[in-house]
């Protein structure tokens, strides 16, 4: 069981008053029918998915109902940190995690 | 390869069993190989299996990071359908339950294939509606099916409640008669000492660190232990582990890695003789040859690569068979696990090319691979072999994500099986 803290509710609450909704800071192209279908595809479907550190997107579905960031190691599960949308993670993998 | 038979037991039996031979061997690789699979789980055997016997490729090695089959093979619980909505999938899944059908004795192992039948509960209008549709296309595709309403699915299952006073009444349910389960190690074992006697090279407790990448085509493997491996071709079949391969090629995947979690509880007597599963409320249960009962719904929410998950979803699980059956609420769970699964957006496998030349994939199978273990590893090995892809993969391309070409199958595969 995760207990999160919500930066709107400044609490900690149990993991089942939560839904994560998946990776983080994807960007919607700005002008979809300019996008080739590979850029669209890549879009809709394509994650990092990586195992490790991960930036994830999170509701308070059964509380405030307002969305957050957050990253957490997905091997250990352990929340590194909580920040709001807009926001850049303060902790993030060595950069060589690209290849 | 020793011949495994009931004489051959008796035999062994006067030398009080101590003089079996080894299952497979234990080698040092080569410096080179045809082909390289990775990842030894059940897909990874098996397509290493019939890469030897049936395509005659019989110098390859399976790199395997723990022991055979300890990946979602041995953690999976066993339901082997092939009721699957789409021709695409359709195809794929009931070409595997054809090779199940004589595995044992293809295999000479017993992977205790028992056809106990699988139904598929409905408890809302619009399930019976599904239902009838997928029975239909099920029939078209020459796959057995059924549809059958409350009262039948309840001679069928005596102990469940078919009532009306439940919440979610059952309506009735489709019924594939040549559905059933597996002994899931079995499968793994037995295909791995076939893939040995055709000279395969099992190679265990090694780690593929990195691919070789020269003139972006894959010519081999980096690994913890034996350092570089060279291969003409690279098949990745690491389940929940497939993105991390796949940046090491240097793309992305359109794959989730989620926990799935499974339970089972002591061993009671015998008191359910087939699958019963359902969507609606959510869970699925069964009962092993040991007696236990093996229960299991959906996948946790986040991303995970623990093999472990969070309480709340077994909590659900366990709420959804005791509203089926409260003569299970007071049977103790013995055990509870995860596995670690690749979910895919259209809730079907991906077997493909890649954007690195001789580098190929097979993954995506998410909560219900199992049950195409035979048929995966076969049309894997042909493609391998081919550098190819066999037609009954080539819809399952991971570049259908790119030209919307999706095989939806969230229907047939709504709960995680
Ligand atoms: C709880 C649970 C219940 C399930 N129930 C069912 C069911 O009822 N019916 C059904 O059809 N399916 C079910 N499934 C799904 C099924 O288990 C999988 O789809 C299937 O077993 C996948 O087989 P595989 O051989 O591809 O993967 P695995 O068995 O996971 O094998 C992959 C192997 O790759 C190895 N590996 C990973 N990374 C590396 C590396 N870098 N180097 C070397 N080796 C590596 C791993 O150690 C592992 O052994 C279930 C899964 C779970 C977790
Ligand atoms: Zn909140």
């Amino acid at each position: 069981m995760l207990h999160i803290y919500c930066p709107h509710c400044c609490e900690y609450r149990e993991e089942e008053e939560f839904h994560v909704k998946g990776q983080a800071h994807l960007a919607r192209p700005l002008d979809p029918e300019a996008c080739s279908d590979k850029e669209w595809g890549e879009y809709l479907y394509f994650r990092k998915n990586p195992r490790g550190l991960h930036h994830e997107l999170w509701v308070h579905a059964a509380g405030c109902r307002k969305f957050f960031n957050v990253t957490r190691d997905t091997v250990s599960y352990e929340i590194k940190e909580v920040y709001l949308i807009g926001e850049k993670p303060s902790v993030v993998a060595a950069s060589v995690s690209a290849k | 390869m020793q011949h495994y038979s009931g004489f051959g037991l008796i035999k062994h039996s006067l030398s009080h069993h101590e003089n079996w031979q080894r299952a497979w061997r234990n080698p040092t690789p080569k410096k080179k190989y045809d082909v390289i699979v990775i990842g030894g789980g059940g897909h990874g055997l098996a397509t290493a299996y019939y890469l030897a016997k049936e395509f005659g490729v019989t110098n390859v090695a399976v790199i395997e990071k723990g022991y055979l089959g300890g990946g979602n093979t041995a953690r999976n619980t066993t339901i082997v359908r092939s009721n699957y909505l789409w021709d695409e999938a359709a195809h794929l899944y009931e070409h595997a339950m054809k090779l199940w059908e004589g595995l044992s004795q293809d295999l000479n192992y017993n992977v205790m294939f028992s056809q106990r039948g699988v139904l598929n509960l409905g408890h809302t209008l619009q399930d019976m509606r599904d239902i009838q549709r997928r029975v239909n296309a099920n029939r078209l595709n020459g796959i057995d099916g059924e549809v059958l309403d409350a009262k039948q699915v309840q001679e069928l299952v005596p102990h469940m409640d078919c009532s009306a006073n439940t919440r979610y009444p059952v309506l009735g349910a489709s019924w594939q008669p040549r559905a059933g389960v597996a002994r899931h190690d079995a499968v793994a074992w037995g295909y791995a000492r076939g893939a040995d006697a055709h000279g395969v090279d099992l190679i265990q407790q090694t780690a593929v660190t990195d691919l070789i990448i020269e003139d972006g085509a894959c010519v081999g493997v980096k690994t913890d232990r034996y350092g570089e491996i060279r291969a003409d071709r690279v098949g990745s079949v690491v389940a929940g582990n497939s993105s991390v391969i796949a940046a090491m090629g240097g793309f992305e995947l359109p794959l989730e890695s989620h926990p799935l979690q499974a339970l089972v509880s002591e061993p009671i007597k015998p008191i359910l003789d087939t699958v019963v599963m359902s969507n609606h409320v959510h869970g699925y249960v069964s009962q092993s040859d040991k007696g236990d009962l093996v229960i299991g719904a959906g996948i946790d929410g986040y991303n995970g690569y623990g093999q472990r998950g969070s309480f709340p979803t077994i909590e659900h699980t366990l709420q959804a068979i005791v509203e089926l059956f409260p003569i299970f609420s007071r049977v103790r769970m013995n055990r509870q696990w995860g596995g670690v699964v690749d979910t895919c957006p259209d809730a079907c496998p991906i077997l493909s090319e890649t954007p690195v030349k001789n580098l190929f994939f097979n993954c995506g199978w998410g909560t219900g691979g199992f049950k195409a273990t035979p048929g995966s590893g076969h049309v894997f090995a042909a493609s391998l072999a081919k550098g190819e892809m066999h037609p009954l993969a080539k819809p399952f391309s991971m570049f259908r994500f790119h030209n919307g070409a999706l095989v939806d199958e969230h229907g047939a595969a709504g709960v995680a099986h």
